[in-house]
Formats: structure tokens, sequence, C-alpha cells
């Protein structure tokens, strides 16, 4: 069974851009990133498929079960963490996570102390003077706690600092290696290399690559860096230019042959041809810089 | 019950404030009366001949020297602008504050149906509600036993029950509203609150309209009107009610199928 399958899903704000006949497959079981810039839809997703908005055309399922007719059962098997966490004021640390587990009807007190040792949390704390990274942890406790198949966090690791991130994503290896599904929404793409097996990329509002993080990777664009001069005008498949003091480096996904004719007509001293990272990847789909962080 | 449990500690606060105010002005209102009940013959007058005002407060109904006539005027206006004030901010700020604090999205991210939150939210406020009532009630009575004075059991009764079903139909209207706000319900609850009494103090002036008391729940809680009657007005009553349960109702249909932003 599929964890998530989404079929033409569509969310619109009347003129405002939400998603845009979304097709979208996440086996059960996996470790599945979903990237994009900030605004491309992720949040959006996200929201409609946990049921917080209705979609406007299409269809989805999450474990198996309608999104809008099974609202609640879904939401009974799905931890969900916020990019922001933000909760009732006046609450202490603990008695959120009692609030969240008295919400799904369970105790969750034995997990949830488990986790707050892991993740540095003191139950004791006022949550409206906790930093934004530690609000997160307590997002984090609340979404683990109960131990649910299905993990759908949007992006996590803001505010945790390198070392919480570590522990965090080691927390959610070990529930990945129990069976839990992960669906990882974030904009920082080396943690979504580093941990997920598959990914999909959401431009606008639109699925414009998924698949394995490796296949990704494997795209045809290339990073190539020349030392020396070469006259690259009128060359198609140039992305992500940059010309220094004798040298060039670019994404070039066009024709192999014609670039080595170009290169062979000018002065190179130096070559490198290079499978560019998923970052790189996602400016080769992208085709602009201004959604990378 | 965990969503009434968690609204009415978040709402603790609010309703010892409310609850600690008004029942301190009403106490204070009561201890005051035998004081005033010696001035009250040539004072009587004077209020049963100011014309417009009189009328707007029933003050040509009823004698301003007996506990139930100054407990009808005075209290009456205590508990039932500070109860309507109160009502309406507590409905009007229930749904609405989950989207304007941004915990909409913790709260409805939990296996817990738009109908129960809806139901609990609405039940967290029927019970701060019929606290208040409860202890402002039991203030007014042990107020009026400790200055000595005989109470009228069968009045006393009435005029808590109308502003008990005036701030009950008060917070159905703003609980509707608060379904579709996303921010401003303090303002707006309040607002409501203080044009339904205008509205009553029009309607008592200008005969021509009169009609506006069928409109406002202030306009069967007269406190003259239902001394001097010794019942409520069924009519008016049936009204509000029916006013109460439509914004109840249009808060179902709003909230649960509202895009949560």
């Amino acid at each position: 069974m599929e964890a998530i399958r989404t079929d033409r899903l569509t969310k619109s704000y009347g003129k405002a851009r939400g998603i845009t006949e979304l097709e979208l497959s996440v086996g059960e079981g996996e470790f599945f990133g979903f990237i994009g810039p900030n605004g491309a839809g992720k949040s959006t997703t996200i929201r409609t498929l946990l049921g917080l908005i209705r979609p406007t055309s299409g269809s989805a399922r999450v474990l198996g079960r309608d999104i809008v007719k099974e609202n609640q059962a879904i939401l009974r098997q799905t931890g969900y963490l916020p990019s922001e966490a933000v909760f009732h004021p006046g609450m202490r640390v603990g008695e959120i996570l009692k609030f969240s587990a008295d919400l799904r009807r369970r105790d969750c007190a034995a997990e949830a102390k488990r986790l707050c040792e892991r993740l540095r949390l003191d139950p004791a704390a006022k949550a409206d003077e906790l930093s934004f990274g530690n609000r997160k942890k307590v997002g984090i406790v609340c979404a683990l706690q109960s131990e649910p198949p299905l993990l759908i966090l949007d992006e996590p690791t803001g505010g945790l600092d390198p070392l919480m991130q570590r522990e965090f994503f080691d927390i959610l290896r070990e529930r990945s290696a129990k069976g839990a599904t992960v669906f990882l929404s974030s904009h920082i793409l080396s943690e979504v290399q580093r941990n997920c097996t598959r990914a999909a990329v959401i431009r606008e509002g639109k699925i414009i690559a998924c698949g394995s993080v490796e296949d990704l990777a494997k795209s045809s664009a290339r990073r190539v860096s020349v030392l020396g001069r070469v006259d690259l005008s009128g060359l198609e498949g140039i992305r992500d230019l940059k010309e220094g003091d004798g040298t060039a480096s670019f994404l070039y996904s066009g024709d192999m042959s014609r670039l080595l004719s170009r290169l062979a007509e000018g002065d190179v001293r130096d070559l490198s041809v290079s499978e560019p990272d998923l970052e790189e990847i996602f400016l080769h789909y992208y085709g602009k810089e201004d959604g990378l962080s | 019950m965990t969503v009434v449990r968690h609204e009415l500690r978040q709402g603790r606060l609010s309703f010892l404030i409310w609850t600690g105010a008004i029942g301190f002005l009403l106490s204070v209102c009561i201890f005051l009366f035998p004081e005033m009940k010696g001035e009250m013959d040539g004072v009587g007058e004077l209020f049963s001949s100011m014309g417009s005002f009189t009328a707007a407060f029933g003050m040509d109904k009823i004698s301003f020297g007996t506990l139930i006539g100054y407990y009808a005027i005075e209290c009456g206006n205590v508990l039932g602008l500070g109860g309507a004030f109160f009502a309406a901010l507590c409905a009007a700020d229930v749904l609405a504050k989950e989207e304007k604090d941004r915990t909409a999205e913790f709260l409805l991210t939990h296996p817990v149906s738009r109908g129960r939150v809806v139901t609990e939210k609405l039940i967290a406020v029927f019970l701060q509600i019929t606290a208040l009532n409860l202890v402002i009630y039991a203030l007014s009575l042990g107020s009026m036993a400790l200055i000595g004075e005989e109470i009228p059991w069968g009045e006393v009764n009435l005029l808590h029950l109308a502003y008990y079903i005036l701030q009950l139909e008060l917070s159905g209207i703003c609980f509707g509203i608060s379904a579709f706000l996303r921010k401003g319900s303090a303002g707006i609850g309040l607002g409501i609150a203080a044009i339904t009494y205008f509205l009553n103090l029009i309607a008592n002036i200008t005969e021509s309209a009169g009609f506006l008391s069928y409109v406002t729940p202030f306009g069967y809680c007269g406190g003259a009107d239902i001394v001097s009657s010794g019942s409520l007005d069924g009519v008016k009553v049936a009204v509000g009610v029916l006013i109460g349960a439509a914004g109840i109702a249009a808060a179902y249909g709003k909230y649960l199928k509202k895009d949560i932003r």
C-alpha cells in the first residue's frame, strides 16, 4: 500500500496559486523528501493532505484513506510537525505534550520522556519563553510521542542546532527502520540528499521531478568548470554561469558535442566535468537561484 | 472532553476577572441600598419624572425605594451589561483565536473532528457563562441577606434567569460570528453587546422603534417589566433563543468546511 497517493490534486486560492494537478506517490516505509523553495506549494500540499484545507479538485489518499472523507482515521495514524510550531499561551512543555496525547486518547508519557531527554527539552519550561528551536523540539515530541506509522514533517530542522539536527535525524532513521513512513518537506537539499531515499521537486505548485535521490542526482546536467578562455555565447543548455578571472563554471544540459567543439576552439588550460549535487540539480530544474536559501 | 478542559483552563483568568468585577460591583450596589432607601422617596419622584431617561430604564414602572425595584434597575444594569460583555467576548474569541494565534494547525492536526472541536468549545463557553451566573447569583443573595432585607425570591430568580438567557443568546450569536473571523473578534463581540444594549434603550424611549425590543436580547431583560408583570415575555425569549440557535448553527456550517490558514 502507498502511504501517500495524490491524483491530480489541486488547491487554488482565487487568483493566487496553490497546487495544480499534483501527482505524488510515496510508498509505505519510505523516507521521502519533498523539495521546493518557499512558496512552491509544499505546505499547501501538506495542509491539504491533513485536511486543514479542502482540495479544489482531484483526490488523495493517505495510508489508503481518502483525505476528505476519512480525515480522522488519517490523523490518528499521522504525526505532524508544522514549519512553525505555535502553542496555546500560558502552557508548560509537559502540559502541551499531555494535551497532545489526550487529544489522541493515548498515554504517551514514557515515550515523551525518552524524546525530551534525547532532545534535551525541559518539560517544566514555559512554552511562551522558549526559543524558536526549543519550540520546534516541542513540536517534534508532539509529532513522535504516539509513535505513528506516518510522519509528515514540514521544514523540520529550522532553528535546531547541528547537534540537535543530527539527533533528530537519528530518531527519524530509527523510526524509519521500524517501518514508519517519513515525509519530509524541505528547502535544504543537503538534508534531503543525506537522509531520504526518494524525493519529489515541486515548483510553482507542480511536481516537476520525482524519483530516487540517486536518480535525481543523475540528471543529464553536468557541472563544467573551465580554466582558460572559451566563447560560450549562443550555446543552449547553460545555467548558473559564473565567470571570473579566466575561469568559467556552469551547469550544462545541452548537446555535449557542441560544447566540446567550443572548448576545442577556445584556450582551455584545465577542465573539470562533474556530476552535480542535488543543490545544483535543483538549480537546474528551477533555472534560477531565487528560491534557494 | 479534552478540549472543554483545555478551554476552561485557557479562559480561567478572564473568567475570574469578569466574575470578580461583576460580583464586586453588584455587592457594592446591594450594600448601598440601606443607605439609599431612606433617601429614595424624593429621588424616586425625581427619577419618575425624567421623561425619556425614565422610560429608557423603566423607572416609571417600579419604585426605587424597594429592594427589588432598586435591584432591577441598578444591579440589573451591572449584571446585564457586564454579563453580556463577558458572554460576547468569550464566544466571539473561542473559535477565531485558534487562527488568530495560529494554534489551529496544532489543534486540528490531531484526531479530533471539527464537529467535536466546535461542540466542546461551545460547551466550554456555556459552562463559563453558567458558572459566572451561579457565582453572581450566590453573591447577590448573600449580599441581600447580609443587609437584612427580605429576599424577593421570585423576582430575583426571574431577573437572573432573563440575564442568563440573554448571555446564552449573545454567546450563540457571537459564536457564529467567531467561526467566520480570523482576527478582531474581541472588538466585534464587545460591539455587538453594546449595540444590542443601546437598541433596547432606543426601543424603550421611542414607541415607533418598539419592534427593536424583539431583536435585542435586552428586550426581554427589562427589570421593570419583569418585576411588574412577574414573568418573562415568552415571545421575546423564543425569538432570542431562535437567534442564538441560528448563530450556533452558522458556526457549525462554517467551521466544518472552513479552510484553516
